[in-house]
């Protein structure tokens, strides 16, 4: 599955409880839209180190990391390219 | 709209006028709304219940007061010392309940342990342990997540990001200490026909700083409208005594003894308080930061650290739900 896709269908099963999916853009922020609080940030690191093998440092846990489906992407995207050119 | 006005002292209060104030609404609240024949405050030793207990001894008779201490094996003896100190001071005999039994009966401490020695398999009850969020707000926006730290009786200390359920079991815990707490005060309310009268202040309850049917069950809220540092104001002219006033809020929950900043509120209080007052009057962060002496930016990384604490504890601010409340 597409990165993007993934991390949209963790969020919506895990935050949202929709079955409609994700149903924001991917710029919109999860802290504004209220879709992830203090545990929340718990729980995407988590998803983050278990789906894509690397370790996410606690200097690292930013909005501009964490905020967004394009700024999880992006984050994603530098920490493990091979899982994001090979998806 | 017109913007309110704003400066660094805008929440100077006249504490003898805001002190009749509250006094007349916990009469008013206790003996007429809720016909209940007095009062009962957990003292904890820190400024807000001492607050409480001040005003309650200016409401109501010492007899209409329960000033209830309740310690348990991991409480500071040092609260209990100012606590008592406190209750002399307002003429006051505090009755003591130990919770340590009630939250042995409950398993709190061992269900608590279990988390932590998933996290650092070496941990016992020599260690002491507390919780954290990262602090420096005003300097970078970081997101809240907790850390949990230990230390060994040699005093080497260890500190690690907490997974979602190591955190989830830790807080589900400890919050048997708030809610057993809860029950013993409801146990000399409904012995004496007395009502609860509560110990949050404004930001505590505005931002979710407390446990659901823990230390935010109550029948009067006397001190709910207040900023953290209107309380030290009101403490001063009340006569709370300066051990109280001088000491750093802490939660006494964690052994080794958290500060509420680095537990929850990530600032000082006299930071925190105008900015907090800014986001609830919508003034522009930059008008706040013109009165702080601080740059835009970090009044709106605070902005964003208090609105997001206010969405995502809603839930705590709710009543129950039925379907004639929809």
């Amino acid at each position: 599955m597409d990165i993007r896709e993934q991390i949209k269908s963790y969020i919506a099963e895990t935050f949202l409880f929709s079955d409609d999916g994700f149903e924001f853009s991917d710029d919109d922020s999860f802290l504004d839209e209220g879709i992830v609080d203090s545990m929340g940030v718990l729980e995407i690191i988590m998803f983050l180190e278990e789906t894509f093998g690397f370790s996410v440092e606690d200097e690292e846990i930013k909005p501009e990391n964490f905020d967004s489906v394009n700024n999880l992407y992006s984050y994603i995207q530098r920490k493990a390219p091979t899982a994001v050119s090979a998806s | 709209m017109t913007t309110k006005a704003f400066h660094p002292d805008i929440l100077k209060l006249d504490p003898e006028k805001e002190t009749e104030r509250i006094v007349e609404h916990i009469r008013h609240t206790t003996f007429k709304v809720l016909r209940r024949k007095g009062g009962v405050v957990g003292v904890s030793g820190g400024i807000d219940s001492s607050v409480v207990l001040a005003l309650a001894a200016r409401a109501m008779k010492p007899a209409r007061i329960v000033a209830l201490l309740m310690p348990e094996m991991e409480s500071s003896p040092e609260s209990a010392l100012m606590g008592r100190e406190l209750c002399h001071k307002f003429n006051i005999e505090p009755l003591v309940e130990d919770m340590t039994g009630p939250l042995w009966g409950f398993g709190a401490y061992q269900r608590r342990d279990e988390a932590i020695k998933r996290l650092f398999p070496e941990y016992d009850s020599t260690y002491k342990f507390k919780i954290t969020l990262p602090t420096d707000l005003l300097q970078e926006r970081k997101l809240n997540f907790f850390s949990a730290t230990i230390i060994s009786p040699e005093g080497e200390v260890q500190t690690k990001r907490l997974p979602p359920k190591e955190l989830r079991q830790i807080v589900a815990a400890t919050n048997f200490k708030q809610r057993t707490r809860a029950s013993m005060l409801y146990y000399h309310a409904d012995l004496h026909d007395f009502a609860v009268l509560g110990t949050p202040q404004r930001n505590e309850h505005g931002q979710g700083f407390f446990v659901k049917n823990g230390d935010g069950a109550m029948d009067v809220r006397p001190i709910g409208h207040l900023y953290k540092t209107q309380v030290y104001q009101l403490a001063e002219y009340l006569g709370v005594p300066e051990s109280i006033r001088s000491r750093p809020p802490t939660t006494d929950t964690y052994t080794a003894g958290s500060t509420q900043e680095e537990f929850f509120f990530r600032l000082p209080f006299e930071t925190m308080d105008l900015i907090w007052y800014g986001l609830e009057n919508d003034i522009p962060a930059a008008v706040v930061a013109e009165g702080m002496d601080l740059e835009e930016a970090q009044v709106e990384h605070v902005y964003a650290d208090l609105l997001q604490k206010k969405r995502t504890t809603e839930y705590l601010r709710l009543p129950p739900l039925g379907l004639a409340d929809s």
